[in-house]
């Protein structure tokens, strides 16, 4: 695999430039997480303990939703001019091609995250620029993008697309998302780092999974 | 020996060998019993109306799509066994250009050439770009290149990594008349260093003067196979216009 680091951040070069030019993902991924995250402002009473309860929810409903548009336009790109036949012919496993999209859409969720955590300390005078949240939203960033990588690989051959990912998306991605508004719900609380780690440990071990199930499944995902 | 039981090693007499190749599509077969091969350093022109399995015939070959059975050899590589060697040896065109359309054609043909590990690309882009007449225009974004143009950008794309064998599908639909000319010379170029052609075409001028051999395809069929030499020019061309003008 170390051989093929350079394909793999070829890839994610590549991505990064079309996204620089077209800021179709991260423009329209930061808009969608700022007005859940100002409809919620105004849903809720903004006491402190109202909001330390309410606030792990918010976060990973804005997160959630916004990464599967993401995801979806990930692979939308690659179907246009047909570019997606182009990387099928490129003489590098299928597992390349998989980590190099992948890659690709953990940056932008990431970097969406980053953006959208000042705006929610303003908006709930909550802040979550804490090691510990960070260190969450990293893991469980990274088992949602590997999980939706493979399924928006499948739903970008349907018709339907936009509504085929989420229904096929959700339902096995719902353990990294629960483990990660547990593990923000804890860390508000001030919870013990105990706590804690059993949920970093149950993040790692679904990020694990996915990874390998997904980077091993991709082939099948995208091949006549 | 088989198509796919040859080794890769040995000095080979054709660059594609296809055995009783079939494509199908849930239950409807695109491609038939297919049989064909392409000697190195010759040019073979495939006919047929639409939906008589050209276009599969190139997925297949380039890997893109697996067949149902029979079996298939680029360059002494079996397309299911070691398809990403068959990937590395083969250069495609296809109606879509294969282009990210916000990028210029020397980011995309950067991009390519690194994912096929091509060396010295700084030097390898521009000269490419160049002998398919694109040195003014790489800069500018794909999607702002006349469709003429982006098919000249795909026909750079397809030989950045010296391919062993070319694979076009109908290659000079969009080309202008100077776009239809690089082609010729890059096609004839290829031809005299050795190198192997299989083109789609529904242009009979255009692929009986590259052809070394012609091929027609009917519902997935090969229905006639002949080197140019023997074939009865006028003849093809009255059989084929009225094939074509027949339901696929």
């Amino acid at each position: 695999m170390k051989s093929h680091l350079p394909k793999i951040g070829a890839i994610l070069w590549k991505d990064i430039l079309y996204e620089l030019r077209t800021k179709d993902i991260i423009v329209s991924v930061a808009v969608f997480v700022l007005l859940v995250l100002v409809i919620f402002s105004f849903a809720f009473d903004p006491r402190a303990e109202t909001v330390r309860s309410l606030a792990p929810g918010i976060v990973w409903v804005a997160f959630s939703f916004a990464g599967v548009l993401g995801l979806n336009r990930s692979f939308v790109l690659e179907k246009e001019k047909g570019c997606l036949d182009g990387l099928l012919l490129c003489p590098v496993p299928r597992e390349v091609i998989f980590l190099g999209k992948m890659l690709g859409s953990f940056v932008f969720m990431v970097l969406v995250e980053l953006l959208t955590l000042p705006i929610f300390s303003v908006l709930f005078n909550i802040s979550l620029f804490v090691p510990s949240f960070l260190l969450i939203a990293l893991l469980a960033t990274l088992g949602f993008v590997a999980v939706g990588s493979i399924f928006s690989a499948v739903a970008v051959n349907t018709k339907s697309r936009e509504i085929m990912l989420p229904l096929l998306f959700f339902p096995i991605v719902v353990p990294v998302i629960i483990a990660a508004v547990s593990a923000s719900g804890s860390i508000l609380q001030n919870a013990p780092f105990g706590e804690l780690r059993t949920w970093f440990q149950v993040l790692a071990a679904f990020d694990v999974i996915f990874l390998v199930v997904s980077s091993l499944t991709f082939e099948y995902a995208v091949e006549e | 020996m088989t198509a796919t039981g040859r080794e890769p090693e040995t000095i080979l007499e054709h660059s594609i060998e296809v055995e009783d190749l079939g494509k199908a599509f849930g239950s409807l077969w695109a491609l038939r019993d297919v049989e064909l091969q392409l000697r190195k350093g010759q040019v073979m022109a495939l006919f047929g109306p639409n939906g008589s399995g050209k276009t599969t015939l190139i997925r297949v070959l380039a890997a893109l799509a697996r067949p149902n059975r029979g079996s298939a050899a680029v360059e002494g590589h079996d397309i299911r066994r070691e398809a990403q060697a068959v990937r590395r040896v083969v250069g495609v065109v296809t109606h879509q250009p294969l282009l990210y359309d916000d990028l210029t054609p020397y980011e995309n043909l950067t991009f390519y050439g690194r994912m096929y590990g091509v060396h010295n690309l700084k030097e390898k882009v521009p000269s490419v770009l160049k002998r398919v007449g694109m040195e003014s225009r790489m800069h500018d974004r794909v999607r702002t290149l006349s469709h003429g143009m982006q098919k000249r950008a795909a026909l750079a794309r397809a030989i950045l990594h010296d391919p062993q064998v070319l694979l076009l599908d109908e290659p000079e639909s969009g080309l202008d008349p100077e776009g239809v000319l690089r082609l010729h010379e890059i096609v004839l170029e290829l031809k005299s260093q050795g190198k192997s052609v299989l083109m789609t075409t529904h242009n009979v001028e255009q692929g009986l003067a590259l052809a070394d051999e012609v091929v027609v395809l009917k519902q997935g069929r090969v229905i006639l196979r002949q080197p140019k030499a023997m074939l009865d020019a006028e003849n093809f061309r009255a059989s084929l216009a009225e094939l074509m003008e027949s339901r696929p």
